[in-house]
C-alpha cells in the first residue's frame, strides 16, 4: 500500500479518527491570506490606475508628510516584532509573558491606527477627502482597507488576550495565536507595499 | 428611523409584480403550514437548518438552486413573451423600467443564485465521499457559506416586492450603476446580494481546497483522484483567485454610491473602464467556475455508463488545468470594443482561441471513453450527450466571437446572447442535471423516475434549440440584446419561435416536477439498498444510500484511479472492518444560520440607508463570530458501538439486496458470500 505524503499525518492516528484540525486550520488560513493578497492586489491596481487623476486637486507630494508616515510605519513594524516575542513566549509556555507582549503589540497597533485616523481627519478637514478626486478616492480606500484590517486584527487580539487569560495556552488557543501572528505579519508586508507605492513613490 | 424605506417602496400599482409577490407569499404560507401541520419544525431545525453534515448542506444548496431556477426561468418567460409581442406599433405588456429589472435579475439569479449553489451543492454531497473523507475540512464554515448564499438570494427575492431591482444588467456597467444615473435602491440590492453571496463562495473555495488537498484517503494520490474532485479543485482555485476581485469591484462601486467617491464616475478623475476590467477579471473565471464542475460530472457519468475507465485520464486533468490557467487571461474579450487597440485585442483574441484547444481535448476524451463501451442510456447519459452536441456548437460560435473584427459587428447583439446561453445551459446546467439524476439515489436512497426524466430531457433539448437558434439569426440581422421594444417587424417571427422554445422548456421543467413527485411516491418500490445503483466506479458508491453521517466506518485505502471499481474487481468492496473505532464529528450549530441572517439584515439595512440597523446587524454578526471562535467544544464522538449497529444493519440490507436482485453483478454477490 502506498500512502501519499499529504495524507500521512492526517490519518496516522487510528484511534481518534479525526483529521488533523490544527494543520488544516493553518493551511486554510494561508489560503485565506492569499485571497486577501489578491484583494489588496486589485486595490493596488485601482490605485495605480487613478494615481495621477488629481482632477485639479492636491497631489500626493502636496499632501504627504513622510516623516510622519515613517513614524507610523515604525509603530507597525515594532508591533510585528513584539508579536514575534509573544509567539516565542508561547512556545516556552509563559502565559504572563505572552499577555505582556500581546499587550505591547496591541498598543503599538493602536498607535499606528491612531496616527492613520489623525492623518485622514486632517486631510478631510482641509477639504481633501475621498470625494475630492479619483486619486484621493483610491488613496483613502487603499490605506483605509489596510487600516480596517489592522482594526480587525486589534479586535482579534483583544479576543485572544481574553482567551489566554480564561483558557490558558491550550492547543486550540495556541493554534489561534499562530493564525493571528500570520495575519499580523501579513499586514506588515502589505503596509511595506502601501508605504512604498503610495507614500514614497507619491512624494517624488 | 427607517431610512429611505416607506410604504411607497412597495409597487402596489404593478399587477405583475404584485401577482408574483402574492404567489411567492402564498407558496411560503402553504409550505410553512404544511411544516406546522406535520409537526416538522423540530426536525427541520435540528436536522437541516443547523446541520453541519456536508450531505445535508449540499441538499439545501441544491434546493435553493432549484427555487432560484424557477424564479430565473420566470424572468425568461417574461422577457421572451414581451419580445414576441412588442414589435412595431405593439408595445407588449412590460414597461421599459420593469423589463430592465427583469433581465438584470435573470442574469444575476442564474449565475449567482442558481449555478453557484447548484455546483456547490453537488460538490458538498459528492467530493468528501469521492476522496474517502468523513466531512469537509471546515464543516462550520460550510454552513456559513450556505447561509450567506441564502441571505443574498433572500435580498434578491425581497427586492421583488420592496423597492426594485437593478436596471443596469447583471454585469452592472459603470457609469450607469452610479448614483447619478441609478438613484433608486435597485443597484444597491444588486450590490449587496452579490457581495454577500460572493463572500460565501470565497469561503467555500478555501474550504474545499483544504478538504481536497489534505483529507484524501490513504493511497489516493492526486493522480488517482476522480475527475469530479479534480474539477472541483480547479474550480476552487478559480474561486479563491477571482472572487476577491469581485469583492473589490463591488466595494469600490459601493464607495462611489454611498460616499461619493470617484472610482468609476465620469467626472473628477474616475475611470469607467476600470470597473469593466475588474468585473470581468472575476467574470470570466466565473464562467469556468460554473462550467468545470459540470465537466467533472460528465466525466464521471461517461465512465460509469460506458462501463469503462475514462479515456486519457491524465490528458483530461491537464486539459482542465490548462483551462484554469487560461481563464485568467481572456477577460478583455468581453469588451474588445473598449478601444484598447489592436495589440491588446490580439493578445486576448489569441488566448481566447487557445482555450478552445483543451476544451476540444476533453470532448474527444469523452467520445473515446464511449467508443466501444457498453453504454447504458440512463437519464444522466442523455444530458451528457445533449451537452456534447450543443456545447460544440456554442464553442464554435465562441471562436467566431474571439476574432475582434467579427466581435465589433456582433458585440452586444443577440448572437452573443445565443452564444453564452449555448455555453452555459448545456455546459453547466445540463451537467448539474446529469449530476442531479446521477447522485440523487446516493443522497436520498432511491432513484428518480427514468420515463419522466427522459421526457424532461427531450423538452429541454428541443426547447433549447427553438429558443436559441433564432437568436443567432437575429444577431446576424442586427438585433441588439436587452430590447424591450423594436421597430423592425422582420425580427418578430424569430422571436415568436424563441418564445415557443421557452414554452417547451417550461414543459420540461413541469415534467421534472412531476418526476420528483412520482419518484417520491413510489420510492419504497425502488429503494437503493446497495448504495451502488449505477455500478459506479468511484468511492462515493462505496457508502450506503443515503450515507451514514460519518460516510465511511473505516477510512478506505485506495489502489487505483477508479477506486471502487478496483475494489469490486478484487472482491473487497464490501468486506467489513475487523474493528470499529470512535469517530469525531462536528456538532450541529445555529451559528451559521445566525451569521447568514445578520448578513441579510445588514444588507437590507444598507440598501435602505437604515444605518442603526446596519450597525446592529454587523455588531451581532461580529459577536457571533467571536463567540464561535472561542468555543472549543464543537465536536462530539460517535461511539464505536453505535457505528457497529448502523453498519450491521447495512450489511443485512446488502445481503437481502444481493439475494433479491441477482442483476447487481457477480462481484457484489461474491463479496457478500465471503462475509
Amino acid at each position: 500500500m502506498t500512502i501519499d505524503a499529504s495524507t500521512i499525518d492526517t490519518f496516522a492516528r487510528k484511534e481518534i479518527e479525526h483529521p488533523d484540525t490544527v494543520a488544516n486550520h493553518a493551511f486554510g488560513f494561508w489560503l485565506y491570506l492569499m485571497t486577501d493578497l489578491v484583494l489588496f492586489a486589485a486595490i493596488f491596481a485601482a490605485f495605480a490606475v487613478l494615481s495621477h487623476n488629481y482632477a485639479g486637486g492636491p497631489t500626493g507630494k502636496e499632501l504627504f508628510d513622510l516623516p510622519y508616515t515613517f513614524g507610523e510605519t515604525m509603530f507597525l513594524l515594532f508591533s510585528s516584532a513584539a508579536y514575534g516575542l509573544a509567539v516565542l513566549a508561547m512556545y516556552k509556555g509563559k502565559k504572563n509573558s505572552v499577555l505582556t507582549w500581546l499587550g505591547v503589540t496591541f498598543l503599538l497597533g493602536l498607535g499606528f491606527i491612531s496616527m492613520e485616523v489623525n492623518e485622514f481627519y486632517h486631510m478631510i478637514l482641509s477639504g481633501n477627502g475621498p470625494q475630492r478626486s479619483g486619486f484621493l478616492s483610491a488613496f483613502f480606500t487603499l490605506v483605509g482597507t489596510h487600516g480596517a484590517h489592522v482594526t480587525f486584527g486589534l479586535i482579534w487580539m483583544v479576543t485572544m488576550m481574553g482567551q489566554v487569560v480564561i483558557k490558558g495556552l491550550t492547543v486550540p488557543v495556541q493554534s489561534r495565536l499562530m493564525r493571528l501572528s500570520m495575519f499580523w505579519h501579513f499586514l506588515d508586508i502589505v503596509w511595506i507595499g502601501v508605504f512604498t507605492i503610495v507614500y514614497l513613490m507619491g512624494s517624488t | 428611523m427607517f431610512g429611505k424605506l416607506s410604504f411607497a417602496a412597495i409597487p402596489f400599482e404593478n399587477p405583475i409584480i404584485m401577482g408574483a409577490v402574492g404567489g411567492s407569499i402564498l407558496l411560503a404560507v402553504v409550505i410553512l403550514s404544511l411544516i406546522t401541520y406535520y409537526r416538522k419544525w423540530t426536525t427541520l431545525w435540528k436536522e437541516w437548518l443547523t446541520s453541519l453534515d456536508h450531505k445535508r448542506i449540499g441538499i439545501m444548496y441544491i434546493i435553493l438552486a432549484m427555487v432560484m431556477l424557477l424564479r430565473g426561468f420566470s424572468d425568461a418567460i417574461l422577457m421572451r413573451s414581451q419580445q414576441a409581442l412588442a414589435a412595431g406599433m405593439a408595445h407588449g405588456y412590460l414597461p421599459p423600467g420593469h423589463f430592465d429589472q427583469i433581465f438584470s435579475a435573470h442574469g444575476t439569479i442564474m449565475i449567482v443564485f442558481m449555478a453557484m449553489p447548484f455546483l456547490v451543492g453537488l460538490m458538498n454531497i459528492v467530493v468528501p465521499q469521492q476522496i474517502g473523507a468523513r466531512d469537509v475540512a471546515f464543516p462550520f464554515l460550510n454552513s456559513v457559506s450556505l447561509w450567506l448564499t441564502a441571505a443574498g438570494a433572500l435580498l434578491v427575492m425581497i427586492s421583488l416586492g420592496v423597492g426594485e431591482f437593478s436596471r443596469a444588467g447583471w454585469s452592472g456597467y459603470a457609469p450607469l450603476v452610479e448614483r447619478q444615473y441609478s438613484p433608486g435602491t435597485g443597484v444597491d440590492y444588486w450590490i449587496w446580494a452579490f457581495q454577500i453571496a460572493g463572500a460565501g463562495s470565497l469561503i467555500t473555495g478555501i474550504n474545499f481546497l483544504v478538504t481536497i488537498l489534505r483529507m484524501r484517503a490513504p493511497g489516493m494520490t492526486l493522480m488517482r483522484m476522480p475527475l469530479f474532485s479534480w474539477t472541483t479543485l480547479f474550480t476552487n482555485v478559480l474561486m479563491i483567485f477571482a472572487f476577491p476581485v469581485l469583492t473589490v469591484a463591488l466595494t469600490l462601486l459601493t464607495l462611489d454610491r454611498y460616499l461619493g467617491m470617484h472610482f468609476f464616475t465620469n467626472a473628477l478623475g474616475g475611470n469607467i473602464m476600470m470597473y469593466v476590467n475588474l468585473f470581468w477579471i472575476w467574470g470570466h473565471p466565473e464562467v469556468y467556475i460554473v462550467i468545470l464542475p459540470a465537466f467533472g460530472v460528465f466525466s464521471e457519468v461517461v465512465a460509469t455508463f460506458s462501463g469503462k475507465r475514462l479515456f486519457g485520464y491524465r490528458s483530461l486533468v491537464y486539459a482542465t488545468a490548462a483551462i484554469m490557467v487560461l481563464s485568467f487571461s481572456v477577460w478583455v474579450h468581453h469588451f474588445f470594443t473598449m478601444g484598447a487597440g489592436p495589440d491588446v485585442n490580439i493578445f486576448f483574441s489569441i488566448t481566447t482561441m487557445l482555450i478552445a484547444i483543451p476544451t476540444g481535448v476533453k470532448i474527444f476524451n469523452w467520445l473515446f471513453t464511449m467508443y466501444r463501451g457498453r453504454i447504458r442510456f440512463a437519464t444522466p447519459m442523455y444530458w451528457t450527450l445533449g451537452f456534447l452536441f450543443t456545447f460544440t456548437v456554442g464553442g464554435m460560435a465562441g471562436v467566431l466571437l474571439s476574432v475582434p473584427p467579427a466581435d465589433y459587428v456582433l458585440h452586444n447583439s443577440l448572437f452573443l446572447v445565443a452564444h453564452f446561453h449555448t455555453m452555459l445551459i448545456p455546459g453547466s446546467l445540463f451537467g448539474f442535471f446529469a449530476g442531479y439524476y446521477y447522485w440523487f439515489p446516493k443522497a436520498f436512497g432511491f432513484p428518480l423516475n427514468e420515463k419522466w426524466g427522459k421526457g424532461a430531457f427531450w423538452c429541454w433539448m428541443i426547447g433549447f434549440y427553438l429558443a436559441f437558434a433564432p437568436l443567432y439569426v437575429l444577431g446576424f440581422m442586427g438585433m441588439p440584446r436587452r430590447m424591450e421594444h423594436y421597430a423592425n417587424p422582420a425580427w418578430q417571427p424569430y422571436l415568436v419561435i424563441a418564445a415557443v422554445g421557452t414554452a417547451v422548456i417550461l414543459i420540461g421543467i413541469i415534467f421534472q416536477m412531476i418526476q420528483l413527485a412520482v419518484s417520491i411516491k413510489h420510492r419504497h418500490a425502488v429503494r437503493d439498498l446497495t448504495g451502488d445503483p449505477w455500478d459506479g466506479r468511484t468511492l462515493e458508491w462505496a457508502t450506503s444510500s443515503p450515507p451514514a453521517v460519518y460516510n465511511f466506518a473505516k477510512t478506505p485505502v485506495v489502489h487505483d484511479i477508479d477506486a471502487f471499481a478496483d475494489m469490486k474487481e478484487k472482491g473487497i468492496a464490501y468486506s467489513p472492518p475487523d474493528q470499529y473505532h470512535d469517530i469525531h464529528m462536528p456538532k450541529n450549530t445555529a451559528t451559521g444560520l445566525i451569521i447568514g441572517a445578520m448578513a441579510a439584515v445588514f444588507g437590507f439595512a444598507m440598501v435602505w440607508y437604515i444605518w442603526w440597523l446596519a450597525i446592529l446587524g454587523a455588531f451581532i454578526l461580529l459577536l457571533t463570530v467571536i463567540a464561535r471562535a472561542s468555543d472549543d467544544g464543537t465536536d462530539y464522538i460517535v461511539p464505536a458501538a453505535e457505528i457497529e449497529r448502523i453498519e450491521k444493519r447495512r450489511y443485512r440490507q446488502l445481503t437481502a439486496a444481493a439475494a433479491n436482485r441477482p442483476a447487481d453483478g457477480p462481484a457484489m454477490r461474491q463479496s457478500l458470500a465471503e462475509m
